[in-house]
């Protein structure tokens, strides 16, 4: 059985009250963190853990509270992104609903750390139920004084406010969130400056994803390099995944950093295989933004090793034969779904929450979507998987922010790795309106864990 | 080594020093010539403009004299402060030309492409942009997007189709009017510019949002449908304007003055924003001062059958280094001179 760090105590009934929490060994952190540690300490600690970010960009998380700039007089702030909206993931909502309170510890610690003495959660606005959970959560914990004034004597100040979000995918993006933060538009700013040097009303601001900001808890109650003990390399730790698509037991899961994908996939333990008996196909490994896999290249990278839950071993190959850990959004298919149609709701997705600020996403992402509807329904041409690699070529790196990337990145693999799955809908107008192209050569059919 | 307190940037091979903070595109303009990017939302009189049209991405071959590391992607050349030694390709880069054709592909697809009949033409920047990089035919076969025609005030109309939300108006009526009612509405490429509530913008200063405007979306309603901007001549001049400056140019068709504008720089940027007085109210000689012919650039429309005066190529003039690699052509352009 692996180890679990954030969802060790998530079936105890209540522990998404205060006093259940407690008894269970919460605020731990808080009170070693306040009462034996400086934030310098705790800034240490964190890098020393090797915690990387994870909401996707996977940037590790002491790095980014070191590039903090501290002038005096100037407040700083601490923003959770709770923005969780990439098709496929659900692993914040899942800790929000469960275990708010490792939410609101870690946000005490991590404020402490930085320095902060006001933070934010924002959470996605259609997240009402987590909203009122989270606040629940403040409430509670400041009536035990662990928020408030003079925290646990320490002379230490913090309040915590919760944001619902502007009800847009690109709030999600740490820039656009700030934006939205202070009742503007939420398109994201040009950078730089970056926020960690003017961020959250022009003052620096350091934005972490739920999953990370919960991650310093144990890592303060353990030490980081206990903590750094878990994983693979540069990939320390456990990680929410949330598991979805044709597989037996959806669900989100904590992983130890380093699991094979072909036991994350086959093993009771987490999915528990294809459902109905069927085969693999493909695999979206990180939510619906990174490449997607064929599934010999899933189970296994290019060179033939065993492929990895770990940020080095999915970006094994680059983009030609790897993909990226992203926000742990995965998603399996199997031989009965359609890898255009697959692309086309994605990219339809991308059109929707395109902010519209610079060209490439604005006009690019709209245009991607209309010729994939084309070859989806059997008008296309030979030439239009040409134009597809040309329009998402384009669009890919020449954007202010990393979602016309993450538009480009799905349209580009799919046309990588099942081209001829293009071709067939190309050719075949007809029977790919009333059948798939099932399993090709690319998917690995033999392999089946024991 | 760059003058002290300076940094030494180097665009496309032709090196200058600059004062720290400024942006690469600046830099650029102070060379001056063919490397100078194309930008359509940036605006040198408007903050927080810029980056957004793309169009004028460069790349960052090495990044500075400390970390010579050349930058992963293009950068938006209008919104990147140079650094010390910063080495920049912009022509001379085949990724920059490629990305740049994409994006002007991109501002096209939507764009309704109804150039005979738009106002703007002949001094429209997408227009030259289209000429430079793009395609000769659309690789866009679905149907385009269409609004409505909206008319901002009794003198100013919005025709959406041919808008590339560079966000140049809205800054402008943040900036110039000081009251929130000119904006973006929904995301996307749904996204519009619109005014609060179907409001009418009566502010003396609105009429700039058709100075800035680098596309026909924005236009002149006392000068719509009357005449192509080629056939009229322009001429700077001024009056004594109890709001502005009172700086503009006329735009004259033989005796009549046809519209009055802003007076425009190379790079299509007003140096005087005017009022609505002297733009829609003042269309008689006998209002103006005279000063003399405005100074257009020879290789635009406008100039055509226009009298001009000879310039020497930019780069010659300012940068020395070059003047003395171009000598023999200098003394050409000083005899012709």
């Amino acid at each position: 059985m692996a180890r679990k760090l954030l969802l060790n105590h998530v079936d105890v009934p209540g522990i998404n009250g205060f006093d259940v929490y407690r008894q269970y060994g919460g605020y731990r952190a808080v009170e070693k963190a306040l009462r034996t540690m400086s934030p310098d300490d705790v800034v240490e600690e964190v890098k020393k853990s090797g915690l990387r970010g994870r909401g996707g960009a996977g940037f590790p998380t002491g790095m980014k509270w070191g590039f903090l700039a501290k002038p005096e007089g100037v407040p700083r702030y601490l923003v959770c992104n709770g923005d969780e909206s990439e098709p496929g993931t659900f692993k914040d909502r899942y800790l929000m609903t469960k275990i708010p309170h490792a939410l609101v510890e870690g946000m005490i610690v991590s404020s402490y750390a930085l320095g902060a003495n006001t933070s934010y959660i924002y959470i996605r606005g259609e997240m009402m139920p987590q909203i009122r959970i989270v606040e629940r959560a403040i409430a509670e914990a400041k009536a035990a004084g662990f928020l408030g004034k003079n925290i646990l004597g320490t002379g230490y100040d913090l309040e915590i406010y919760v944001q619902p979000g502007g009800g847009a995918y690109i709030c999600g993006e740490e820039t656009a969130l700030l934006e939205s933060l202070e009742g503007k538009r939420g398109n994201p700013r040009i950078k730089p400056p970056f926020p960690a040097v003017a961020g959250l009303y022009g003052c620096p601001t350091v934005v972490n994803n739920v999953e990370s900001i919960a991650a310093t808890v144990p890592i303060i109650n353990e030490g980081g390099e206990e903590y750094a003990k878990i994983g693979i390399e540069r990939s320390t730790g456990t990680k929410l995944i949330s598991a979805s698509g044709n597989i037996v037991r959806p669900g989100v899961y904590e992983i130890e950093l380093g699991l094979p994908v072909e036991e994350f996939i086959y093993s009771d333990e987490y999915c528990g295989g294809i459902a109905n008996g069927k085969r693999l196909k493909a695999v979206v490994a990180g939510g619906s933004s990174v490449p997607i896999l064929p599934a010999n290249l899933a189970l296994k990278t290019a060179k033939g090793d065993a492929r990895l839950m770990t940020y080095e071993s999915l970006a094994d190959g680059g983009f030609v034969t790897g993909t990226a850990m992203g926000s742990g959004g995965f998603i399996a298919f199997d031989e009965d779904q359609c890898i255009v149609r697959n692309t086309l709701n994605f990219t339809r997705f991308y059109h929707h929450e395109s902010c519209g600020q610079c060209s490439p996403c604005r006009e690019g992402t709209g245009w991607m979507e209309k010729v994939l509807h084309k070859i989806e329904y059997g008008h296309g041409d030979l030439s239009d998987i040409d134009l597809l690699w040309d329009i998402q070529r384009k669009i890919d790196g020449n954007t202010i922010c990393p979602l016309g990337d993450a538009s480009a990145w799905p349209v580009a693999s799919a046309i990588r790795h099942f081209r001829d799955e293009f071709e067939w809908h190309i050719f075949h107008p007809e029977e790919a309106q009333t059948r798939n192209y099932g399993l090709a050569h690319y998917a690995d059919p033999l392999i089946m864990a024991e | 080594m760059a003058e002290e307190g300076k940094f030494k940037v180097t665009i496309d091979g032709i090196s200058i020093d600059v004062a720290p903070g400024t942006t690469i595109l600046n830099a650029a303009r102070q060379i001056g010539g063919d490397i100078v990017p194309p930008a359509m939302c940036y605006y040198s009189k408007l903050e927080g403009s810029g980056g957004k049209c793309r169009t004028c991405l460069v790349k960052v071959s090495k990044g500075s004299e400390k970390d010579p590391r050349p930058m992963p992607k293009l950068v938006a050349s209008c919104r990147t402060t140079v650094m010390d030694g910063m080495e920049v390709q912009n022509i001379t880069s085949p990724d920059v030309i490629e990305a740049r054709k994409g994006v002007v592909e991109m501002l096209l697809i939507n764009h309704p492409l109804d150039c005979p009949i738009c106002d703007q033409a002949g001094e429209c920047k997408l227009q030259d942009l289209g000429y430079e990089h793009g395609a000769e035919q659309t690789r866009y076969e679905f149907e385009r997007r269409t609004f409505e025609r909206i008319d901002i005030g009794d003198k100013i109309q919005l025709h959406m189709n041919r808008c590339i939300l560079c966000y140049r108006c809205v800054y402008v009526a943040n900036q110039l009017t000081g009251r929130r009612e000119h904006g973006v509405i929904y995301r996307g490429d749904h996204a519009e510019i619109s005014t609060f509530i179907e409001r009418a913008l009566d502010n003396e200063f609105i009429g700039n949002v058709i100075d800035v405007c680098p596309v026909g979306a924005l236009t002149d309603k006392t000068f719509r449908f009357k005449n192509r901007v080629w056939f009229t001549k322009p001429v700077d001049a001024h009056r004594d304007c109890p709001t502005c400056s009172g700086k503009v140019t006329l735009w004259y068709k033989g005796e009549e003055v046809l519209r009055v504008t802003g007076r425009k720089d190379e790079y299509n940027e007003v140096e005087d924003f005017i009022c609505n007085t002297c733009r829609f109210e003042k269309k008689h000689t006998a209002d103006w001062t005279l000063e003399q012919p405005t100074d257009v650039d020879k290789d635009s429309v406008i100039t055509a059958n226009h009298y001009t005066v000879f310039n020497p190529p930019p780069v010659i003039k300012k940068n020395p280094a070059l003047q003395a690699a171009n000598e023999e052509q200098l003394s050409r352009t000083e005899r012709l001179k």
